[in-house]
């Protein structure tokens, strides 16, 4: 077996030197019961590098890949071009095989990665403090709302109805077990959010109001109203954020008043990977929140030479330490996509990350134009970055199903994230990266031409 | 044990004054193959980048309205060739599995098959949207179906919820799981009992849930004590959480009369899957009565642990906690067929095969959970097969017991009497001279080139040292490590000053913790 290293004679050497007779003898204390006389049955033998490869080959190839499609998906996973350097960097052995770093004298690698991410993150997000990571948008976003309760010592959380309908989902399984309260709704398919019915919805009780920027349909709510809003009541604002190219061209959620800042930041530096692993980011806009943070946290200090370094630090909130008592549960987070982040970011720079925001926007604009001159396309959002809903006339789920028997992924249609809810059977979200090329926009407006026809 | 291995090869290590490197100090602070390197805000500039992107054409036609960004964010750019040399150079004052022996208790740090990343970076699992048209990602919920009925037959239980993002998070789902069944019967009961050997991730998943967290108490062989727990249990225990081989590195002997006692008393059996590694394919945990363990793909089942994740926790689930397991869900059924349930599908699917009402508890994360983990996972397992898997556990936990015994005359062992050990090997610091801890031991073991064992975990042994090799090692490669281990404990019992400014020759010396937590610097402040 091509990863074991013991031969038969070391295995044999080593028994006779702790004494034991069988390898049978070291597995005394297993109950009867459960001991098995072989190999689990009904399971396949081992088998060669070649083998298996040829049978993974096999699974991956009955999936359309992106790159081999005219490509609009997004609803919180964004495809974009990732430089080739971003992999081999992620792949050097000691990143890649590396623990958490709780032996800081033999872990600068990955510590100094985590303060350069962290400084990458909160500057993104218009805020103080990130932290090292949490594992997806999603989670990072009932952390948020966990955290909130904790600083204004109530529990119950306002969401927005146009936050991504699984982040809504996890906030209120959560919420469930810990016996917060979660006013949510649907999105209301307009042009424009519906600020004002959100901020009525905001009371004394109110902890947080959570808010996605862009939304769920791409639009941009005016999250300084909502901050406004929020704060009179002495509630906290949090924006969620799924896709991070869009700070490129927008201001930033800190800066217009959020109070903690979450998102996904699986569109820099991860892929799309079908869903996982992904990137939560996590900020804080002022530094007196940071004892309050979920998940771990990376700062600078000094060896015993006076020399900078870095550690994990102020884990008295984590598990390890306050154990029942700790801010969250979390452990392992996503340090390697963090890694794959903050290297792509660091490629793009703030020049890079500006003309890609801007390439996107351009491109997103150009879709939205075409799509919009097509009889029976409607274009639903008046502000948008790179993603927007139109309005089909004909049911959008099934020509979703259509287009890709013809490599076309058209999007994401409502009805696929909101099964069953009246009126959105029309509604498509239409994702518009640099990855998409004019000519793949054309191909979309073609075979939408003729299915609406 | 002198030699360090049969050919008799030992390390040369230039011996400068007092143990330490002799030379004069450089002009860079680097010493050779030992660089510094400054932080990209030092570095970099904001008008330096590493792609090619057209100019930005403020004259463009903007959907943005009031929103577009005005101000600089303030990130700086390298160029590729200083980008893969910034992080090539940090990445050399790393420690990995790829450098060498690296005995982290708990965390199973087994070498990451290279086979892994090959293929989760096949395009029709790398670049395939979560939310695509079923039709076109069969191949992607392939996977999660065959990576799934791995796990429920490697562990003889019923079915598994694959969402979970990281071990922690599994075990929140296990205990939600619990929480969630114990409600629908009407009472969903108020405690939870953990041993105090437990990860600190059990108390604090059992307290999340709504629960008052109970210490087990354990018996002086380091295992539960059967009969103090079964005095403890009550209408009021929702479940018991127990890690088996649990973190003395020991198997619970009792551990289906445990179970049958929980059972009887109306609660449930959540067992951390932490270290499923000492008994993966030579025990199921099903014939052992838990019902519900998370399972760390990243550790168990070779995904790399990067640096800190991402990690992947499944949970497999009995048949009476299965109808509750989060969506997305798998199951297999009495026909023998596993099944993807989603939103869309989950009523009819509860009706058709658990022939009730609908009774997930919700949903844990946005889409489907960890392919890429999933894909690596699943490759490992076809690697090994089930003979394969099964001498996993046997060289692992051979690999402990070689340790320990090698180690017993000369470091405290509390549980060498009891018997074998699992996976990994437990010491204590009693015999310590000369005010020397644990800690300055482990420096020193930095210093001979291994990354430490797990240190003052678990917290029932003083000065504890958790030592898990992992069956990915040669023997060559333990002998040199016992041999140093040896060394090195000799040196903290006899009192050796030394060791505690150790380690010597770590790209950093000690790092000042009391300092960073007093006044926290958790980013970079640009120089006024």
């Amino acid at each position: 077996m091509r990863y074991l290293p013991l031969t038969d004679t070391d295995r044999g050497e080593m028994l006779q030197s702790i004494g034991a007779s069988s390898i049978d003898d070291l597995f005394v204390d297993v109950p009867e019961v459960a001991r098995l006389d072989g190999p689990i049955r009904d399971l396949p033998m081992h088998a060669s590098e070649m083998a298996v490869e040829k049978h993974m080959r096999g699974l991956s190839k009955q999936n359309l890949a992106a790159a081999d499609a005219a490509f609009f998906l997004g609803a919180g996973a964004y495809r974009h071009h990732v430089p080739a350097s971003v992999d081999t960097i992620i792949q050097r052995g000691e990143f890649l095989t590396a623990y958490t770093p709780y032996q800081p004298e033999i872990a600068q690698g990955t510590l100094q990665m985590l303060f350069e991410f962290q400084t990458q993150v909160a500057r993104l997000y218009g805020c103080a403090v990130a932290n090292a990571s949490m594992y997806d948008g999603s989670t990072a976003c009932w952390e948020a709302v966990a955290m909130a309760g904790r600083v204004t010592k109530r529990n119950k959380a306002v969401l927005s109805g146009a936050l991504h309908p699984h982040y809504t989902e996890v906030v209120k399984t959560m919420a469930k077990f810990t016996g917060d309260e979660i006013a949510s709704s649907s999105p209301t398919v307009q042009a424009e959010p519906d600020n004002a019915g959100l901020i009525a919805r905001i009371d004394d009780d109110t902890s947080c109001v959570v808010v996605q920027y862009p939304d769920i349909l791409g639009r941009l709510p005016d999250l300084a109203e909502i901050a406004e809003a929020a704060h009179s009541k002495g509630a906290l604002l949090i924006a969620v954020n799924t896709e991070p190219v869009a700070l490129g061209a927008i201001q930033s959620p800190g800066e217009l008043g959020a109070d903690i800042v979450v998102g996904e930041g699986q569109a820099i530096g991860v892929g799309l990977q079908f869903g996982g692993p992904y990137l939560g980011l996590f900020a804080v806009r002022d530094k007196k929140h940071v004892r309050q943070m979920p998940g771990r946290l990376c700062g600078e200090t000094i060896d015993a030479d006076g020399r900078r370094g870095f550690v994990l630090t102020l884990s008295t909130r984590e598990q390890h330490i306050r154990r029942e008592k700790a801010t969250s549960n979390i452990c392992t987070n996503s340090g390697l996509c963090a890694l794959a982040f903050s290297v792509h970011m660091t490629l793009l720079g703030e020049k890079g990350l500006r003309q890609l925001a801007a390439e996107n926007h351009r491109l997103a604009c150009l879709a939205a134009d075409k799509l919009a001159a097509i009889p029976g396309v409607t274009v639903l959002n008046t502000s948008f970055f790179n993603e927007f809903t139109i309005l089909l006339d004909g049911d959008a789920r099934q020509i979703v199903r259509d287009l890709a028997q013809d490599d076309i992924l058209a999007g994401v249609s409502l009805a696929r994230l909101y099964p069953g809810v009246e009126g959105f059977s029309r509604g498509l979200l239409v994702a518009v990266t640099e990855t998409t090329s004019e000519e793949d926009i054309e191909t979309l407006c073609s075979a939408l031409k003729e299915k609406l026809s | 044990m002198n030699a360090p291995n049969k050919s008799g090869w030992k390390p040369t290590m230039p011996a400068g004054t007092d143990g330490k490197f002799g030379g004069p100090a450089t002009t860079t602070g680097n010493k050779a193959l030992m660089l510094e390197e400054a932080l990209i805000f030092e570095i970099g500039t904001t008008e330096t980048t590493g792609v090619d992107l057209p100019d930005v054409d403020d004259s463009a036609p903007s959907r943005l309205g009031k929103f577009a960004r005005t101000d600089e964010i303030g990130l700086p750019g390298l160029s590729e060739p200083q980008t893969v040399r910034h992080y090539t150079r940090l990445s050399r004052q790393n420690y990995g599995i790829d450098l060498g022996f690296f005995p982290l208790g708990s965390c199973t740090m087994k070498h990451n098959p290279r086979l892994n990343e090959k293929v989760a970076r096949m395009p029709g699992f790398a670049d395939v949207h979560p939310l695509q048209p079923v039709d076109t990602v069969r191949g992607a919920l392939g996977v999660i179906n065959e990576l799934a009925q791995w796990l429920i037959k490697l562990t003889g239980m019923h079915g598994v919820a694959m969402s979970p993002k990281a071990g922690a998070h599994g075990e929140l789902c296990g205990i939600l799981c619990i929480r969630a069944a114990l409600e629908a019967r009407g009472n969903a009961r108020e405690v939870v009992l953990v041993p105090e050997s437990a990860h600190g991730t059990n108390p604090a998943t059992a307290a999340f849930a709504g629960y008052r967290v109970e210490n087990i108490p354990a018996t002086e062989g380091g295992r539960v004590d059967l009969e103090a727990l079964k005095a403890r249990l009550g209408p009021d225990v929702a479940a018991v959480m127990i890690t088996n081989p649990n973190t003395c590195g020991l198997f619970e002997p009792d551990m289906r009369a445990i179970s049958d006692a929980v059972h009887e008393a109306g609660g449930f059996v959540y067992c951390d899957g932490a270290n499923f590694n000492a008994i993966v394919g030579r025990v199921r945990p099903g014939d052992l009565g838990v019902d519900a363990m998370h399972i760390n793909l990243h550790k168990t089942f070779s995904t790399p642990h990067g640096g800190g994740g991402p990690g992947s926790g499944p949970v497999v689930l009995s048949e009476a906690l299965s109808p509750f397991g989060p969506l997305p869900y798998t199951a297999r059924t009495a026909d023998g067929v596993v099944h993807l349930v989603e939103e869309e599908s989950a009523e009819e699917f509860a009706k058709e095969h658990f022939g009730g009402p609908l009774q997930h508890f919700g949903r844990m994360t946005a889409f489907h959970g960890q392919m890429g983990m999933y894909t690596r996972a699943l490759t490992y397992m076809l690697s090994h097969g089930a003979d394969g898997l099964k001498q996993v556990a046997e060289d692992a936990v051979l690999n402990a017991n070689y340790i320990l015994r090698a180690m017993e005359d000369v470091l405290h062992a509390p549980y060498a009497d009891s018997g074998p050990c699992m996976h990994e090997a437990l010491f204590g610091d009693a015999g310590f001279e000369g005010g020397l801890s644990t800690l300055d031991l482990a420096k020193g073991l930095i210093d001979e080139g291994f990354h430490p064992m797990t240190v003052y975990f678990p917290l029932v042994v003083h000065g504890a040292m958790l030592v898990e090799p992992t069956e990915t090692e040669s023997k060559a490669a333990i002998d040199q490590f016992i041999t140093a281990f040896r060394s090195v404990a000799e040196r903290a019992k006899a009192g050796d000053e030394s060791l505690k400014a150790a380690p010597y020759y770590a790209p950093r010396s000690r790092l000042d913790e009391t300092m960073a937590a007093r006044k926290p610097h958790l980013g970079f402040i640009d120089p006024e």
